[in-house]
């Protein structure tokens, strides 16, 4: 096969961009498209026909007035759907269909801005320029960079904007060893939660003697509330094919697979689309980049089980089999997937690897702090006014994420508190809980883990001071007894007994010695289990009992949830003196749990209420109160 | 029964399916997945029968299909309800509409679908939608920030269709 030349498709692609007045950038992340981005791309077209205009959808293929693209999660989701022009990079949010129009004569035709779609600042000023609004301007997006501006599913885009070129670099001109080494020099270590350094990873399976190594991308993303390798996978599947492909050449990897979450359909299908792409393009395959080395990567669907994004329970689960984790050593290193020496790295660190081939590993390593360098990305989400994907150093602090760039913490009324949450939950299932007095305590691995608890995939949820922190840990205790594989007898069992204890203080049967054997078994699972999973389940709530412990003993020393969350401790009451009979809460009652009639104070019945508070929100005279 | 009515046809899909993974046996999952994806489920007799092709314990087969979330032994019902419960959407309530539709569908922890057939009623762990929690997802439609009385009316609203259809 030919072999293909990245300058020349780059130089090709340019000349094909200029022919296009602008460039429409829309956002196809999951977010965005639930509010209706799909319907905002066919307005689009459909009014451009309707004025005799065209947008051209695949590059270069036809000659046309715009060049429309729609990207992967561009993050900013909770002022989605996003519509950016180029080259004048106007952002607009909250975009309707009904505003196509007035975007295409106003701004394609007219070139003026349209002041009312603008990000609004805090003095409700418009924001033209994106690189202004403190959501973008306080991140540093690396493995992020191309994703939220190329099409997801178009090679050309990928590589005009410097793509493979890394691989390419890595196959023809390094060795193993100097791959190696520059991945050692980059600090890079593993973002799926370990933080394990890369290129040490790499250069033990490099030396093990074998005629077949595997290279394997972690891609079974499981943390409830965190979605970057999803937002990666859909949004830049090239970087992630290019970030294995050095791996390769790493190694000496033959063969590759992507183990994705079957939940992400899209995400299988842009990584076909990319791997189909690829192939055409010898850069998989036969002889990649003209080289002698032959390499290519399949998908594999996971099937749900949250244990496999550990290492060796995800070998068993691609041999067929339980994905039950085994003893570590042997180390898939020495012996992996059908014994054979591999490597298994995450979405995000693949992402990385080609970014910081072409920016140079030096340069690479002045980002973040001692220990950790690089970038993370987070997603963002919980009591906060901008949820979403970002990208920041190592070493930013809770103050610049929750506040600059998450704009503030939202309370359960919907106002802006400022920085003033009751904590944030860093890492998931295995992580722990951040609060008040480390808002300026730089973020990075060894100051987490001192604080028990951990960078973790990069779930970060805020939550406001009218959050119960049992109910939390309880939420996090029901996920890991729920995703036990049923190996270890402490972790299969543990975790059960854990949750049936905070079930008892949730539930206001809590006596004197639930906290003190809650913590027992909760340090007993942490040392007897054999897998991450099991080692970390315990983390909220040794980290809940550590910040919160007062709550804990509310809860079962007074029968109180200071939160006012735990339905046990508290009921719905209508105050007969101030009901004017209007009936409105008994029409906003989902359950018809209400009752009355003109004249006579409305009643509750305790019965059939499921707490959901529709008619505290609803009652006008303020008659509904919680006791 | 109407799997012993057409066995032929029945075990002729099972087999391309066999054929198409080379009767591999660390293929197991996907081939539990395509299978699934004809049926909506994993029939018992199949699970046998791919065990005794594939030349492993049939109970090797029914450990997997167990161990997975995805997979599922009983028929689900026509419409799909997932409640995002990650960590954004429970911070957000979406336990009060799991509540509510419980309620309105007469289910519960074990009991997962409707008499009828109507409903399944599923949770997940998270869409990465969580701009717009609670979210749910009926039919592969993604609904964003939910309330108890926007979830009952989109049922309603499913159940005055599946109405009109029959008349």
């Amino acid at each position: 096969m030919n072999k293909i030349d990245l300058a020349n498709h780059q130089k090709q692609f340019r000349e094909v961009m200029e022919q296009y007045n602008a460039r429409i950038v829309i956002c196809g992340g999951t977010g965005c498209m639930a509010n209706g981005a799909g319907e905002i791309i066919e307005a689009f077209h459909r009014i451009l026909e309707e004025k005799g205009l065209k947008a051209a959808v695949a590059i270069a293929k036809e000659p046309a007035d715009y060049y429309m693209v729609k990207s992967g999660c561009q993050g900013f989701c909770q002022m989605g759907p996003l519509v950016t022009i180029y080259p004048q990079e106007v952002l607009y949010v909250k975009v309707k269909e009904c505003d196509v129009e007035e975007i295409i004569d106003k701004t394609l035709i007219g070139g003026e801005v349209i002041d009312r779609l603008l990000y609004r600042d805090e003095e409700d000023k418009g924001v033209s320029d994106m690189h202004q609004i403190p959501f973008y301007s306080k991140q540093k997006r690396t493995a992020l960079k191309l994703c939220g501006f190329i099409d997801a599913e178009d090679i050309d885009e990928y590589i005009a904007n410097g793509g493979y070129t890394s691989s390419e670099n890595a196959v023809l001109s390094m060795t193993p060893e100097e791959v190696c080494q520059s991945m050692l020099e980059s600090g890079l270590r593993g973002r799926g939660g370990g933080g394990f350094p890369t290129g040490k990873k790499w250069d033990l399976t490099r030396i093990q003697n074998s005629d077949i190594k595997y290279v394997i991308c972690n891609g079974d993303e499981g943390d409830p509330g965190a979605f970057m390798d999803r937002c990666i996978m859909e949004g830049n599947p090239h970087s992630v094919i290019e970030g294995m492909i050095i791996a390769a050449k790493a190694i000496g990897g033959t063969e590759g697979y992507i183990y994705v979450r079957t939940e992400y359909p899209l995400a299988v299908e842009r990584l076909k689309t990319a791997l189909k792409h690829a192939r055409e393009n010898n850069i998989l395959g036969k002889g990649i980049f003209g080289s002698s080395m032959d390499f290519d990567i399949h998908i594999m669907e996971g099937a749900g089980a949250f244990v496999c994004g550990e290492e060796t329970a995800l070998i068993a689960s691609m041999e067929g089999r339980r994905g039950m984790p085994k003893p570590k050593p042997p180390f898939p290193a020495q012996n992996g997937l059908f014994g054979k020496p591999t490597v298994i790295n995450n979405v995000e660190t693949l992402a990385s690897v080609p970014v910081i081939l072409s920016m140079g590993p030096g340069k690479y390593a002045t980002m973040g702090t001692a220990g950790s360098k690089g970038t993370k990305t987070f997603a963002l989400t919980g009591n906060v006014a901008h949820t979403g994907l970002i990208e920041v150093p190592f070493g930013s602090t809770l103050r610049e994420i929750v506040v600059d760039i998450g704009g503030g913490v939202i309370d359960n009324d919907g106002n802006n508190v400022g920085p003033d949450f009751k904590a944030v939950q860093i890492g998931g299932p295995s992580g722990g809980c951040l609060t008040q007095e480390h808002l300026d305590m730089p973020l990075d691995y060894e100051t987490l883990t001192a604080i028990g608890a951990m960078v973790g995939s990069g779930g970060l949820v805020v939550m406001n001071q009218q959050t119960c922190m049992v109910q939390i840990a309880r939420f996090f205790m029901q996920f890991t007894q729920n995703e036990s594989c049923g190996k270890c007898v402490v972790c299969r069992e543990g975790t059960r007994q854990m949750l049936n204890l905070l079930d008892d203080i949730i539930q206001g049967e809590a006596t004197e010695d639930t906290l003190a054997l809650l913590e027992e078994l909760a340090h007993t699972v942490k040392i007897g289990s054999l897998c991450g999973l099991g080692k970390t389940a315990p983390n909220p709530i040794l980290s809940t009992l550590r910040y919160f412990r007062k709550e804990y003993e509310d809860h079962v020393l007074r029968h109180h949830c200071p939160a006012g969350v735990c339905k046990a401790f508290l009921s719905y009451k209508v105050v007969s003196s101030l009901c004017k009979s209007c009936g409105l809460c008994a029409k906003k009652c989902p359950v018809n749990a209400i009752s009355g009639e003109k004249g006579v104070p409305y009643v509750i019945d305790g019965e059939r209420c499921i707490q959901c508070g529709a008619c505290m929100d609803a009652c006008k005279f303020h008659a509904v109160v919680l006791g | 029964m109407a799997m012993n009515e057409q066995p032929i046809r029945s075990f002729d899909m099972v087999c391309e399916i066999l054929d198409r993974y080379h009767k591999d046996s660390t293929k197991l999952i996907p081939i539990l997945q395509d299978i699934q994806d004809q049926y909506s489920y994993l029939p018992e007799d199949i699970m046998t029968f791919v065990s005794t092709a594939l030349g492993i314990s049939s109970s090797t087969v029914y450990g997997v299909a167990t161990f997975y979330a995805h997979f599922t032994l009983a028929p689900k019902g026509k419409h799909i309800i997932k409640v995002c419960d990650g960590t954004a959407c429970h911070v957000k309530k979406s336990d009060l509409l799991l509540d509510v539709i419980e309620k309105e569908l007469a289910l519960d922890k074990n009991k997962k679908t409707t008499d009828d057939g109507l409903f399944t009623l599923e949770t997940v762990a998270c869409l990465g939608a969580c701009g717009l929690a609670p979210v749910l997802v009926i039919d592969d439609k993604v609904h964003g920030l939910m309330t108890p009385e926007t979830t009952l009316a989109l049922i309603h609203q499913i159940k005055e269709a599946e109405k009109n259809e029959q008349n």
